[in-house]
């Protein structure tokens, strides 16, 4: 029957793209798990043998580990909370018709195009310098004290700089949500007595609530997961140490691989605990 | 009550005037239809109406009140949109309920309202669900609800049927009318339908371009049309017109006949061409005759059991005393 040889012509066709892909990910993921178990200590001897869940009980007993959760946790929150609500903000005012919206639009998207490694050096030395940054002469101008953004509010400088590049992204989603409402809706609930702000919390918002899910779940895969901000502004000082800056340093200044596994263990459970938590919370929106 | 007047209204988008200066008196209680040809600014005056759109000169008065200024929520009228424009998200009960509880109305009034509208409109099984899980007539309907509950001083409905399937429509219709009966309330329908115009109107509108070609009750329409373009446009099938020598014998540029006001026989009649296709409905025939010498095509309707095919001579005989006459510019020679 044709359909059954396409059938398997299209399972042959697609055949090396799942082998390759699952090597992508199994790879890595069984070395690791092989890792995680044996003492490896590439400069001190190098593999010394299996140790059984000793790399995981030094992990997680280690003082830095909870505050790293945590640090993870407040950056992933803290980027998503501004992401979405300025993103819907945005959205809504680049929405309306105004004049030179295509560079407008252009402009708000272009923190995207940034790497984050430059993007955060931008805002440690041009924006965030205590000396010589735009803020701390912002802050003299109003005779205030200027502040030591990355040691003294090192946290939400992270968040700012972070936020600030997927902001667009947020924003760019939204806009093409908003765009999608059948503006007849909005007039029948103008008509039907609702002023803005009532049409934007019963109309707008449930309507952008799909849109809004999207943002989350993929933001926090990424944000899971960054590191350059970290590494080239407070290297993982002050309280800014996520566990994939914990696991970069047990790997690469301890250079205790076993422990660095064991690490990326426990950061796996941890994105699939916010996976499950997230999907929990809004994951429902995508199934109407 | 809901008196509307509008006196001297014209609407501009830009440089291009939809609505040139437009007087027009809808009487409480009436049914009036805007009806005309697609782009004739039917919408857009509705939408004045609605304050939806503002408009650009002119005055808008709602019960003796200026209502030029005031935003749409507080002109108490009520929208039925062409798209039904339902909220998604929330059940067929909160969509009812909606402009209620915008109005800050107590939960006991808001649910006695909303199941007395349910009722008349026969939605109390599908109270709960949302409209996505609605068939299109049911959404109409709850867009109805929705308009009724807030006991509007009138409804505006723009094109509320067209996306309906026939029978749906005629269905809806009679709905409709039945609703205005009971109500008494005022309503302003827009269509491009001739057919639910003459039956649904107390009066009809006929608007071209932004212009009102005439207003009148519906018979007053299809026995008196003022101009060609009413006489063209109200009856269906289309009135035959007639230029030429035949017109001039009756002293007019033009004459119109309508196709139920000919006669046809296979002997006899001053007026003879070939059977180029033959309609057959059922209760009536209509035959586009060709080579009558008076018209490209002369449209007949006879009855369902005459039986004259493709390539038939037939011989034509209009009646007389129905024939209308215009004059060079159009307008109608009583
Ligand atoms: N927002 C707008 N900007 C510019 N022109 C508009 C706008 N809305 C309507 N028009 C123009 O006004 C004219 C009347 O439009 P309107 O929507 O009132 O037509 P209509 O009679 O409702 O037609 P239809 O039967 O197709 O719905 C059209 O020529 C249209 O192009
Ligand atoms: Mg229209």
């Amino acid at each position: 029957m044709a359909t059954q040889h396409s059938r398997s012509a299209a399972r042959l066709m697609m055949a090396p793209a799942v082998v390759l892909l699952l090597g992508w990910m199994l790879v890595p993921l069984i070395m690791t798990l092989y890792f995680s178990f044996r003492k490896y200590l590439p400069l001190r001897g190098g593999d010394l043998g299996w140790v059984g869940f000793d790399n995981y009980v030094r992990f997680i007993t280690s003082s830095a580990f909870w505050p790293a959760v945590q640090a993870t946790l407040m950056i992933v929150g803290g980027v998503l909370l501004i992401t979405v609500v300025l993103g819907v903000v945005l959205a809504l005012l680049l929405d309306q018709p105004m004049w030179g919206q295509g560079i407008v639009r252009i402009l708000v998207i272009a923190p995207f195009f940034v790497m984050p490694t430059v993007s955060a050096l931008v805002w440690k030395n041009m924006f965030m310098d205590p000396v010589n940054g735009l803020f701390a002469h912002l802050w003299k101008a109003f005779g205030a004290e200027p502040v030591a953004w990355l040691s003294e509010a090192s946290l939400p400088s992270i968040i700012m700089i972070v936020s600030w590049q997927w902001l667009p992204f947020a924003t760019l989603i939204l806009l093409t949500a908003i765009q999608s409402l059948d503006s007849e809706q909005l007039e029948a609930a103008e008509m039907d007595g609702a002023p803005a702000l009532k049409r934007f919390w019963f109309i707008i918002l449930p309507h952008l609530s799909r849109a809004i899910t999207v943002v989350v779940l993929i933001q926090t895969i990424f944000l899971l997961s960054i590191f350059a901000e970290i590494f080239v502004t407070t290297q993982g000082s002050f309280g800014t140490r996520t566990l994939t800056y914990l696991i970069f340093q047990r790997v690469l200044e301890s250079q205790n691989i076993g422990l660095g596994s064991a690490g990326g263990v426990y950061a796996i459970i941890l994105a699939n605990i916010v996976a499950l938590f997230l999907m929990r919370i809004v994951g429902k929106n995508l199934d109407a | 009550m809901g008196r509307i007047v509008l006196d001297k209204v014209t609407k501009s988008f830009g440089d291009v005037q939809v609505i040139p200066p437009l007087d027009l008196t809808i009487e409480d209680g009436e049914f009036t239809v805007f009806v005309g040809p697609s782009g004739c600014g039917k919408s857009t005056l509705l939408r004045l109406i609605a304050g939806l759109e503002d408009v650009s000169t002119g005055q808008i008065r709602i019960d003796r009140q200026d209502a030029t200024m005031v935003p749409p929520a507080k002109r108490g009228l009520a929208m039925v949109f062409q798209s039904y424009a339902l909220y998604p998200h929330m059940s067929v009960r909160k969509n009812i309920a909606f402009p209620l509880r915008m109005a800050k109305l107590d939960q006991a009034e808001i649910d006695r309202r909303v199941t007395g509208a349910a009722e008349v409109l026969n939605l109390t099984d599908y109270l709960d669900r949302r409209p996505g899980q609605l068939s299109g007539g049911q959404r109409q309907r709850v867009a109805i609800g929705r308009a009724i509950v807030r006991e509007p001083a009138a409804f505006l409905f723009d094109e509320p049927l067209s996306n309906l399937d026939a029978a749906l429509r005629v269905g809806m219709r009679l709905e409709i009318s039945e609703l205005h009966e009971r109500l008494k309330t005022t309503m302003i329908y827009v269509t491009h339908d001739q057919v639910e115009a003459m039956t649904m109107a107390d009066k009809i509108v006929v608007l071209r371009a932004g212009n009102i070609e005439q207003v009148g009750s519906p018979l007053e329409l299809y026995r008196e049309p003022r101009n060609l373009f009413v006489a063209g446009f109200i009856g269906s099938p289309r009135m035959n017109f007639i230029e030429g020598p035949e017109a001039a014998k009756l002293g007019a540029k033009t004459i119109g006949i309508r196709p139920e006001h000919i006669t046809v026989s296979d002997s006899e009649g001053p007026w003879s061409g070939v059977v180029s296709v033959s309609e057959h409905l059922g209760s009536d025939t209509y035959f586009h005759v060709h080579d009558t010498g008076l018209a490209e095509t002369i449209t007949v309707r006879a009855d369902g059991e005459v039986g004259f095919r493709h390539g038939d001579r037939i011989h034509l005989t209009p009646r007389m005393d129905v024939m209308q006459r215009f004059d060079a510019e159009g307008l109608r020679i009583a």
